[in-house]
C-alpha cells in the first residue's frame, strides 16, 4: 500500500464518500446525483466496449463505501471527454470532470489499474507538455509506441507507419522535432517553477504528504 | 324552454351537397317537431319550497385540513361550529416537529404553523369550536342539517348547519402489522414516532427511548405501502418521501456527522418538494434505490436490502431505524359492509349485531339517511369523490370531504384542498336555500316528485338514488329530500311504473319527443337511429363534433338526458316498438374509473339495460338494435364514426319490421 | 486599422509542422480577407488539453491556463482571448470559469504565478474562432466576400464534442447546432443532414485505446457517406485528424472503403473568398480533396 493510500485511509476510516468529496476533483458533486441513468446512456465509450461501471454506478459504488473496487476500476478511464453526460445531467453534476478527478486521484494512490493506456498517454502528454510548455508531437507519439519496450514500439510504429507517412508527407508530422528541435517556450524556467509551486499549493490543500 | 339544435346537431354536421339536401331538410325538421313536442309536455319549475337558511358550516376535524376550511369560510363571511374529537386543535400536524417547506427556497424543514392557525380561531368570532367532542346525529338535508353534538362532559347540543365539511385526517398505518420490518422492536418507529423524539430533542442531537443519542439512522421507505401482495396497503401515500428527506434533515441539521440514508425505490417529490430533495442531497444525506427486506431492532439495528443500482445484497447498521408507513384515512364505516351486517342482524344474527354496533363506533357523521350513516367510500377506504371533475364531492350533497380522508396527500395540499371544500360547501349552502340543485346541474330548479297513488312501494328509487336523496316514510312510501337532490333523475329511471317525474324532464317530455319524429316506411331506405346522449359528455361531445364539421349519419336523431341513470326503460322499447331501427346509448364511464357526473347513474343505467335484451328476443328484434357506447368528452373525432358504423350495422341488419304498425 | 483585433491562442497543435498546421495557415488566409487582426500571445503555453488530467492535478492545469491569461492581459490589454483549437478554448474557458468562481483557487493561482514573474488580475473573454465569425461579424458579413461560392459541393458538418459541449456556441443545442452548416452555406456550398455531427470521435482514446476509437470514428464516417456528402467538414483539430489519419487502418480492419477528405471550415471559407490552393493549406490534408483542388485552380 502507497504511503499516501495508507494516509487516506486512516484519515477517512469508511467515509470514502467524503473522501472522495475532498479530494477527488469535483467530488462532492458526486452526492447530488439522483441515479437517473442519463449519463451511462449517454456515453459513447460505455457502448462500444461497455464499462465495468458506468457513471452511475460509479456515484452509487462511493455512496455504498466501495472504496477498492471505485478506485481499482479501470471504467474512468474510458472517458473520452466528449461532455455528452456532462450536459445531459438533469442535475447539472459535472460527470465528466468527476470522472477525470476520480481517475486522477486513483492514480495518485497507487490504486489505478497497471498499464492502463489511457493513464500513460495523461502522464505522457503532461510531462511532454510542461517541458517545454508546448507539446512536441514527435516526441509524444515516439514515447507512446514505446512504452512496452523497443520491439514492440517498432511494430506499432510500423502499424501505423502509413498514417505517420501521411502526415510527414503533409507537413503535419515534423521528424526533426525528434532531435531537440520543435516548439518550446521562451520561459520555460518560469513554467517549471511556477508549476512546482502548483503541486506544492494543491498538495497541501487537501492534505496530501507533498 | 326547449333546445332545437339545427346549427351543431344538423348543418354542420352535414354536407352542403345537393344530394344531403333533402336527408338534412328532414332532420332539420324532425328537431324542430321535436323541440315543440318537449315544450308542450313541459312545465316551468316553480322551485323546492321545503328549504333551510342556515348559512353555519360544520367542519368536523380540528387538523390542519379542518382548520384551515373553517378560517377560509370565516373570512368569507360565514359562521364555523368546528369540532375536534380530542381535547386540542390541531391534529396530527401539531404532533411533528416541522413541517416540509411550502415556500421559497424549500430547503429547510419549517415551523408546523399549528400554533399560528390556533390562535387565528380562537380569536376569530365566527368560529365555535367544541373540542373532545363527536356528530352523534345528523338529520336533515342542506340547509337545514339538525347536528346533535355530544361534549365529553356536558349536554349534547343541536346546531342548525347548512353544509358540512369532514377533514377526519387519517391514523398512520399500524407497524406492528410489519414484524419482518422491525414493527414492534426497540429501536424501530415510524415517521410519528421519530417526530416524538424530534420534539423531545428540541433541536439538539435526537435519543432514542433507551437515551442513547443516535449517531447513524435508516429510513425505509414505502413500509407497508405500494404493496402488490396486497396484505399490506396498496397505495403510495404521497407525503412520506419527503418527510423522510425532512426528517433526515433533523439530524443533519443538528449534528452533520450522524450518518442518514435513505432507502427507496422510487423517490418521489413532486413539485417544488425537487428542491428540498436537492437540498438533501447537498446536506450530505445518502439515498440508495433498494429494496429493503429485513429489518431488526434492538441496541445495533441491522436493516438488510438489495442495492437495485448495484444489483447486490447489503447490510446497514443503524442506531435507528425509521419506517415511512402510509395514511389510513379515518372515514366511518364502510356502507356496503354495514348494509350486509345490518341485514345478518336483522336476521337475528347475534355476531352481526355486535359487529354493526362496533362499527356504528368508528361513524363520524351519523347521518340520520336511510343509505347509511357515513359518505360513501371508493378505493382502499377513501372517502369516494369525483377524481377528475370534482375532487372534494361526496355522494352526500352539501357533505365534502377535505385533506388526507380523501386521498393521501401532505400539509400543503390538505391546506389547498381544504380551502376548495369551504368554496364549495359555501355555494352548497347557498343554493340550498334558493331550492336550487348543487353542480353539475348548479341553478336547476326542478325536482322529483312521485305520483304516490301509482307507487307500488318496490323502494327502487331510494336505493339506487346515487346521493341518499331519498328516505322512506312510514308508510314505505318515497319521502324526496329536495335539498339532497342532484337531479340527475336516475329515480326516474328506476321506476317501474313511471310515478316519478320532474316539471321540465320526465318519461313524457321525452316520450314525447320519440314520437315527433317522422318515421319513413320501410322502402324509404331511410332508416331511424335514436340517439339517448348524456347532457354532460356525450352530447357536448357532439356538439364539439359539429363545431368541427365531423359529419355523421343523417338518419340519427339525438335526444340529450340528463344521466344515463335518467334513461327509463319504455322509452327505448317504445321506439322500437314505433319503428326506429336501432337506439344508441351514450354515457359515461363507470365502474373504477369512473366518470359519470353523478358517480353511479351511468352504472344503474347501464345494469337496466342488461335487462332488456330478453325484452327485445321477445319482440323478435336482432341484439344489435340496442347499442350501448362508453363516451368520453374528448371522443369528438372518434364519436361520429362510431355513429356511422353503427348505422352501417342498421342497414346490414335491414330496416324493422314494426313500421307502420 | 483592423475591424476586429484578438489576442490569438494557436495551440500546440496549429503549429508549424505540426498536426493542424494547414488550420493555422487558412484562419490567416480567412483572417486577413476578413480584416481581422490576429495578434499571438507572446510565448502562450500548452493548455493542457483534456487528456492531461491524471497527471497534471487541477491546479497545475488551472495555472498553465492562468499563464496564457496573465500574458495576454499584460501584452495585448482589453481583447479577447481567441482560440481556433476547440481543446484550448475548453481548457482556458473553463479555467476561466473555475477561477472566476473560486477566491481558493484563485488566490493558490496567482501565488503560483508569481514564480514565473506574473500576476492575474481580470481574466480576459475566451473565444473560439468560430465565435468571433458568428457573433462579431455574422453570417450575412461572412458571405459578402464570397467570390467563388462552393455551388453543388455537398458537406457534412461534423461540429464534434468540444466546441459543442460543455459551453457550445451561443444559441445552438447540444443535440444539433445548426452553426456549421450555417457557415457552410454562407459560402454557397451544400449542408448534409448528418446524423452523427456531434458524435465524439474517440478524442485522445485514438492514441490510448485505439480499437474504440475507430470504432466510433467508423459510424461518423459511415453517416456522411449516407447523408450523401462528400466531404467532412470540422472546426475542431482533433476531430479532423482522428476522422482523417485513421480511415485507412479502418478499411483494413473493417474492410470500408473510406476515401474521404476531411476540411476545416476555414478553408472552405479562404477558397469561397478566391484563396489559392496553398492559402488554404490544401496540400495538409492527408486525404486529398481533389474537387476542391480543381475548385481552386479554376
Amino acid at each position: 500500500m502507497s504511503d499516501m493510500n495508507q494516509q487516506m485511509t486512516a484519515r477517512y476510516k469508511n467515509n470514502f464518500l467524503k473522501e472522495i468529496e475532498e479530494q477527488a476533483e469535483m467530488g462532492d458533486w458526486v452526492k447530488m446525483c439522483m441515479q437517473c441513468g442519463v449519463c451511462s446512456g449517454s456515453c459513447p465509450t460505455n457502448f462500444h466496449s461497455a464499462w465495468d461501471h458506468p457513471p452511475q454506478e460509479l456515484f452509487m459504488m462511493i455512496r455504498a463505501g466501495k472504496r477498492d473496487e471505485v478506485l481499482e476500476s479501470g471504467s474512468m478511464w474510458n472517458c473520452v471527454s466528449c461532455y455528452n453526460c456532462y450536459v445531459r445531467c438533469p442535475r447539472k453534476v459535472p460527470i465528466t470532470h468527476i470522472m477525470h478527478g476520480l481517475a486522477e486521484y486513483a492514480y495518485r494512490l497507487g490504486k489505478a489499474p497497471k498499464q492502463q493506456p489511457t493513464q500513460f498517454l495523461s502522464k505522457t502528454f503532461w510531462d511532454n507538455a510542461t517541458k517545454t510548455g508546448r507539446v512536441n508531437e514527435v516526441k509524444l507519439t515516439q514515447t507512446l509506441y514505446f512504452k512496452n519496450g523497443l520491439m514492440d514500439g517498432i511494430k506499432q510504429a510500423m502499424a501505423m507507419q502509413s498514417v505517420a507517412l501521411g502526415l510527414v508527407k503533409a507537413k503535419r508530422l515534423n521528424p526533426m522535432e525528434a532531435v531537440g528541435g520543435g516548439h518550446k517556450c521562451k520561459d520555460i524556467k518560469g513554467i517549471h517553477a511556477m508549476l512546482a509551486k502548483a503541486r506544492e499549493l494543491e498538495a497541501q490543500r487537501k492534505g496530501r504528504a507533498a | 324552454m326547449s333546445r332545437g339544435n339545427l346549427r351543431e346537431g344538423v348543418i354542420w354536421i352535414r354536407p352542403d351537397t345537393d344530394a344531403a339536401r333533402e336527408t338534412t331538410q328532414e332532420m332539420a325538421e324532425d328537431y324542430v317537431r321535436m323541440a315543440c313536442a318537449e315544450v308542450k309536455a313541459m312545465t316551468v319549475p316553480a322551485g323546492n319550497t321545503n328549504t333551510g337558511t342556515s348559512k353555519t358550516l360544520l367542519v368536523v376535524g380540528g387538523g390542519m385540513s379542518g382548520m384551515t376550511a373553517a378560517l377560509e369560510a370565516s373570512k368569507t363571511g360565514y359562521k364555523v361550529v368546528l369540532i375536534e374529537k380530542t381535547g386540542a386543535l390541531g391534529g396530527m400536524a401539531a404532533k411533528l416537529w416541522k413541517r416540509i417547506p411550502n415556500r421559497e427556497p424549500f430547503k429547510a424543514p419549517m415551523d408546523n404553523g399549528v400554533a399560528e392557525l390556533v390562535a387565528q380561531i380562537d380569536a376569530d368570532a365566527n368560529i365555535k369550536v367544541y373540542l373532545n367532542a363527536s356528530v352523534v346525529k345528523t338529520a336533515g338535508a342542506p340547509g337545514r342539517f339538525q347536528v346533535d353534538i355530544a361534549v365529553e362532559s356536558g349536554p349534547t347540543v343541536t346546531e342548525d348547519i347548512g353544509a358540512i365539511i369532514q377533514a377526519s385526517g387519517f391514523t398512520p398505518y399500524d407497524m406492528a402489522k410489519l414484524p419482518h420490518l422491525g414493527g414492534g422492536q426497540a429501536n424501530v418507529v415510524d415517521q410519528l414516532g421519530l417526530e416524538t423524539l424530534a420534539k423531545a430533542a428540541n433541536g439538539g442531537p435526537i435519543k432514542r427511548a433507551d437515551g442513547k443519542e443516535v449517531n447513524s439512522v435508516v429510513f425505509v421507505q414505502c413500509a407497508g405501502q405500494r404493496d402488490a401482495t396486497k396484505e399490506h396497503l396498496e397505495y403510495c401515500s404521497g407525503h412520506c418521501c419527503g418527510t423522510s428527506v425532512k426528517q433526515a434533515m433533523y439530524f443533519k441539521d443538528a449534528n452533520p456527522d450522524v450518518e442518514t440514508v435513505v432507502l427507496f425505490t422510487d423517490l418521489r417529490m413532486p413539485g417544488n418538494n425537487e428542491d428540498f430533495y436537492r437540498a438533501a442531497q447537498n446536506k450530505g444525506i445518502v439515498f440508495r434505490k433498494g429494496v429493503v427486506s429485513n429489518v431488526t431492532g434492538g441496541g445495533e439495528c441491522k436493516v438488510k436490502f438489495k442495492d437495485l443500482i448495484l444489483n447486490e445484497d447489503f447490510t446497514a447498521d443503524a442506531d435507528l431505524v425509521v419506517l415511512a408507513t402510509g395514511m389510513v384515512p379515518t372515514t366511518g364505516p364502510d356502507l356496503d359492509q354495514l348494509g350486509e351486517a345490518n341485514r345478518a342482524a336483522e336476521g337475528g344474527n347475534e355476531e352481526a349485531k355486535a359487529q354493526v354496533v362496533q362499527m356504528m363506533s368508528k361513524s363520524v357523521l351519523n347521518l340520520d339517511y336511510r343509505q347509511g350513516p357515513d359518505v360513501p367510500q371508493f378505493k382502499h377506504g377513501f372517502n369516494d369523490s369525483h377524481f377528475i371533475c370534482f375532487p372534494y364531492e361526496t355522494r352526500r350533497t352539501a357533505i365534502y370531504a377535505a385533506g388526507p380522508v380523501r386521498r393521501p396527500m401532505d400539509i400543503a395540499q390538505a391546506t389547498e384542498d381544504a380551502t376548495g371544500a369551504a368554496m364549495k360547501a359555501i355555494q352548497a349552502m347557498e343554493n340550498a336555500g334558493l331550492g336550487k340543485a348543487a353542480h353539475p346541474r348548479a341553478g336547476d330548479l326542478s325536482f322529483p316528485t312521485a305520483r304516490l297513488e301509482g307507487c307500488t312501494q318496490c323502494k327502487r328509487c331510494t336505493v339506487e338514488c346515487p346521493f341518499g336523496a331519498i328516505d322512506e316514510d312510514e308508510r314505505r312510501f318515497p319521502l324526496f329530500n329536495e335539498s339532497r337532490c342532484r337531479r340527475c333523475g336516475t329515480c326516474m329511471g328506476a321506476c317501474p311504473v313511471r310515478v316519478i317525474s320532474f316539471e321540465n324532464y320526465s318519461v313524457n317530455t321525452v316520450g314525447a319527443q320519440i314520437k315527433a319524429v317522422d318515421i319513413p316506411d320501410e322502402f324509404s331506405e331511410k332508416p331511424r337511429v335514436l340517439i339517448l346522449a348524456c347532457e354532460n359528455d356525450a352530447y357536448p361531445a357532439l356538439d364539439m363534433a359539429g363545431m368541427n364539421r365531423n359529419e355523421y349519419d343523417p338518419y340519427v336523431r339525438v335526444i340529450p338526458v340528463r344521466c344515463l341513470g335518467s334513461v327509463n326503460t319504455i322509452w327505448i322499447t317504445d321506439a322500437l316498438n314505433s319503428g326506429y331501427d336501432g337506439v344508441m346509448l351514450m354515457g359515461c364511464k363507470h365502474g373504477e374509473q369512473y366518470q359519470c357526473h353523478f358517480v353511479k347513474g351511468s352504472e344503474l343505467g347501464r345494469y337496466r339495460m342488461s335487462k332488456i335484451y330478453d325484452t327485445l328476443k321477445g319482440m323478435n328484434l336482432e341484439e344489435d338494435r340496442l347499442m350501448d357506447l362508453e363516451v368520453a368528452i374528448t371522443d369528438i373525432d372518434t364519436l361520429p364514426k362510431k355513429i356511422n358504423d353503427y348505422a352501417k350495422r342498421i342497414v346490414e341488419m335491414g330496416m324493422s319490421p314494426f313500421k307502420g304498425l | 486599422m483592423a475591424r476586429k483585433e484578438y489576442a490569438f491562442y494557436p495551440g500546440c497543435s496549429s503549429q508549424k509542422g505540426a498536426s493542424a498546421s494547414n488550420y493555422l495557415t487558412s484562419v490567416e488566409s480567412m483572417c486577413k480577407t476578413l480584416d481581422v487582426k490576429m495578434t499571438e500571445i507572446p510565448d502562450w503555453n500548452c493548455c493542457g488539453a483534456s487528456i492531461s488530467y491524471a497527471e497534471s492535478g487541477e491546479l497545475p492545469r488551472l495555472v498553465m491556463n492562468a499563464r496564457n491569461f496573465a500574458l495576454a492581459e499584460q501584452n495585448l490589454p482589453g481583447q479577447d482571448i481567441v482560440a481556433t483549437c476547440a481543446a484550448c478554448w475548453l481548457g482556458s474557458r473553463e479555467s476561466k470559469e473555475r477561477l472566476e468562481h473560486s477566491s481558493v483557487l484563485m488566490a493558490d493561482t496567482n501565488t503560483a504565478l508569481k514564480e514565473a514573474g506574473l500576476n492575474l488580475k481580470v481574466i480576459p473573454e475566451v473565444r473560439h474562432m468560430v465565435e468571433v465569425l458568428i457573433e462579431d461579424l455574422g453570417y450575412d458579413e461572412l458571405a459578402k466576400p464570397v467570390k467563388k461560392p462552393l455551388d453543388g459541393m455537398k458537406f457534412a458538418g461534423y461540429v464534434g464534442c468540444q466546441t459543442n459541449r460543455p459551453f457550445g456556441i451561443a444559441g445552438e443545442s447540444f443535440e444539433n447546432p445548426m452553426y456549421l452548416d450555417k457557415l457552410v452555406e454562407s459560402v454557397g456550398g451544400t449542408a448534409t443532414q448528418f446524423d452523427q455531427k456531434v458524435t465524439c470521435c474517440g478524442g485522445a482514446l485514438a492514441f490510448s485505446e485505439p480499437d474504440k476509437a475507430q470504432a466510433q470514428i467508423k459510424d461518423i464516417i459511415e453517416a456522411a457517406y449516407d447523408s450523401g456528402a462528400e466531404m467532412l467538414v470540422t472546426p475542431c483539430p482533433l476531430c479532423q485528424a482522428n476522422t482523417e489519419v485513421y480511415q485507412g487502418q479502418i478499411n483494413k480492419k473493417y474492410g470500408t472503403k473510406f476515401n474521404m477528405p476531411v476540411l476545416y471550415y476555414s478553408q472552405l471559407m479562404t477558397l469561397a473568398y478566391g484563396g489559392t490552393a496553398k492559402e488554404a493549406a490544401l496540400d495538409g490534408n492527408v486525404i486529398k480533396a481533389r474537387k476542391l483542388e480543381e475548385f481552386a485552380a479554376k
